[in-house]
């Protein structure tokens, strides 16, 4: 069947709200608008506005409702606009959705389900093209995921929805449009490992020319992209798409990386602090003595991603910028 | 003055109760105040002394399912709501018998059983969850009620307004009770709103709100009950504005540098407790005796507790990192912190972390 990431996410909604009385879809926008990217369009129709439901601009308040609703015994979903604007819901969700189950000394889950965009690349501007989910991957007691594919758009909301714990979804702006095929009987994926989407074929010209190429999210089709590039010239590359980035699948990157020797990261946030300072930091606390040659990161330039188009790609991770940390990582650099 | 006077006591028998009720949760704060001191507890500690007239009037009026949702002074809400003082004094001791396995301490008291949703240091941070609480009871056809504690310096949060706003565009069924004590720690309500008129506010958002004398039980019930029938029969939010004063300090820590102390003696001359027994000793309706007998009657429970909580077990640190995520029955206790083989196990590995 021939889709799209907006429509497989849809679909994905329709699903758990068929299933599952208990769902229901929260946020701005959401229903008469059809979503602010069109995701829950025709929901409300379908479903109603009492689980189609539009709030006002108040993240703190409906997040926090939402928190409210998985203690009372609903299955919210609740959609923020984009990660920038669930700055505002912070509170909620660090100091509550992630904290009462253990501050309650296991008595009260909160099985909601958050989902907002996150990334840049549309020209939006500072305030709405951050890429802030590795901060919260910080956070004990919330698990994070990047769907990057046709099948995790479609397949993670149900998982999500039967974790008992609270879980963040981050959609990448640019998915949205990715159309492709998707199988009939698409349903749920799991979200505990990261996905090998490229493996190495062992075709490199000489011995040492092959890596891994650690990404998640909306820099998943550039990586593969860079991997298809780099084969051209005789670089052998393992694509891991990490999929969940709390809690971290360390198993199948530690694996990939003792075959290949090597690995660059990539991830749209800033470098200082961030999810990719983790990956890269496990790698070197436990495959240390695997590694033929330093990990490399390729990460957004450490600037408010600017709106004009030149400015804003080049502050962005790219094909040319992973392919150059590939040539580096396997010292075909010149 | 008081209502008390003016009403008289319709119910000798419940105002006894109330009176209990009140003492309970002065007993068992005076004890953590000495418990405090002895060092036996620690972390912060904020005590009631002075509101108990608020808890004891508004608990009165609830049913075994509703729902309570509380802020960091919450001891009396928690002992009121019906969990027991052993647990709540267990808790302060991080022992396994505490309410929260020793993970909240004094500021996060839970209780599923009672459904006793905390115990929240963020001032304005339980509301929005009392609103979800009600949403999920309109949702699912329930008859059921959310009170939601807090104090008046929460007024001052956007989360307050948010939650407003929501409870009221939705009509969830929410009781807030403000309780207005005049200090945000220090501050003093005039020196944080521009309007200080708390029930004015909740109005503007198009919900009912009365403002009552906190220190009177009797009154304190009165409107509680019936707000708490309008809620559930379908009348949407509702909000108490309870006019009341702590007679001790914000924590242990505040050297209270910012209140007169005639001002706190001037509250203390309606000191909710003595308020009720006055008025029912002057009816004749509290014998020296019976006073004497409730007296010794709470004291029995709280040294027991005490008991219970001095001898329960410190929460072992094998345990530290459960709840971080739930068990699940079809992973083998799949806990993401404790349960994979996360790489650096420092956090769980306890004393070894040092």
């Amino acid at each position: 069947m021939k889709t799209t990431y907006r429509e497989a996410m849809r679909a994905g909604l329709r699903d758990a709200m068929q299933r599952d009385e208990r769902v229901f879809l929260m946020g701005e926008d959401v229903g008469r608008y059809g979503g602010s990217f069109a995701v829950s369009l025709g929901l409300l129709e379908e479903f109603g506005p009492e689980r189609i439901r539009d709030t006002p601009l108040s993240e703190s308040g409906f997040v926090g409702a939402g928190i409210g609703a998985a203690l009372g015994g609903m299955r919210p979903v609740v959609e923020i606009m984009t990660v920038n604007f669930s700055l505002l819901a912070l509170d909620q969700i660090i100091n509550n959705a992630a904290t009462l189950l253990h501050m309650s000394g296991g008595q009260f889950n909160v099985p909601i389900v958050i989902r907002m965009t996150t990334g840049a690349g549309r020209q939006l501007g500072a305030q709405h093209s951050h890429s802030l989910e590795g901060w919260y991957a910080h956070i004990p007691g919330l698990r994070i995921l990047a769907p990057a594919t046709l099948a995790d758009a479609r397949g993670m909301l149900w998982t999500a929805l039967q974790d008992p714990d609270p879980v963040l979804i981050f959609e990448h702006g640019s998915l949205y449009n990715m159309a492709g095929e998707l199988d009939d009987d698409a349903g749920a994926v799991d979200i505990d490992k990261a996905a090998v989407r490229r493996q190495a074929d062992g075709q490199g010209h000489r011995n040492g020319d092959t890596l891994t190429l650690i990404t998640y999210g909306g820099t998943l089709p550039m990586v593969l992209d860079a991997a298809d590039q780099l084969a051209g010239e005789g670089i052998d590359t393992d694509v891991i798409d990490l999929r969940t980035l709390r809690p971290l699948d360390a198993h199948t990157v530690l694996d990939s990386v003792a075959r290949t020797h090597r690995a660059v990261v990539v991830d749209e946030g800033w470098r200082s602090g961030s999810i990719s300072a983790e990956i890269s930091a496990r790698i070197c606390e436990q495959a240390f003595f695997d590694l033929d040659a330093p990990v490399e990161r390729v990460c957004s330039l450490e600037v408010p991603i600017p709106y004009a188009k030149h400015l804003e790609e080049a502050a962005l991770p790219s094909v040319e910028r992973v392919m150059a940390a590939a040539r580096r990582a396997v010292g075909a650099d010149g | 003055m008081s209502s008390l006077r003016n009403q008289g006591i319709p119910d000798a028998e419940h105002a006894l109760h109330l009176l209990r009720q009140m003492l309970r949760v002065r007993r068992l704060e005076e004890k953590c105040i000495e418990l405090y001191s002895a060092a036996k507890i620690r972390g912060f500690l904020h005590v009631y002394i002075g509101e108990e007239a608020v808890a004891a009037g508004v608990m009165e009026t609830l049913a075994p399912d509703d729902a309570v949702v509380a802020t960091y002074r919450e001891h009396g809400h928690a002992l009121l709501r019906g969990v027991s003082a052993g647990a709540i004094l267990a808790e302060m001791y991080g022992h396994a018998e505490g309410c929260c396995r020793g993970r909240g301490g004094s500021m996060h008291l839970f209780d599923a059983a009672t459904r006793f949703y905390g115990g929240n240091a963020i001032v304005a941070g339980g509301l929005p969850l009392a609103v979800g609480l009600a949403l999920a009871d309109r949702m699912a056809g329930r008859q059921r009620v959310t009170v939601c504690f807090f104090g008046e310096g929460a007024v001052a949060e956007g989360e307050f307004h948010e939650s407003m706003n929501l409870a009221a565009l939705w009509q969830l069924p929410v009781l807030f009770c403000c309780e207005n004590n005049l200090y945000a720690m220090g501050t003093a309500l005039g020196r944080s709103e521009s309007q200080p008129d708390i029930a004015l506010k909740a109005a503007g958002y198009e919900i009912s709100a009365w403002a009552v004398d906190g220190m009177d039980v009797l009154a304190v019930e009165e409107a509680a009950r019936r707000a708490v029938d309008a809620v559930r029969s379908g009348g949407g939010p509702h909000f108490l504005e309870l006019r009341t004063y702590r007679f001790r300090a914000h924590s242990m820590f505040d050297p209270e540098l910012y209140r007169e102390k005639s001002e706190v003696v001037r509250w203390m001359e309606r000191d909710p407790i003595s308020l009720l027994q006055g008025v029912m000793q002057a009816a004749g309706e509290l014998p020296a005796e019976e006073w004497d007998r409730l007296k010794a009657d709470v004291d029995s429970e709280i040294s027991t507790a005490v008991g219970f909580a001095e001898n329960g077990t410190p929460e072992p640190v094998s345990e530290l990192t459960r709840f971080v995520y739930s068990d699940r029955p079809d992973d083998g206790g799949y806990t993401g912190a404790g349960g994979t083989p996360e790489p650096d196990t420092t956090a769980g590995k306890g004393g070894a972390a040092g």
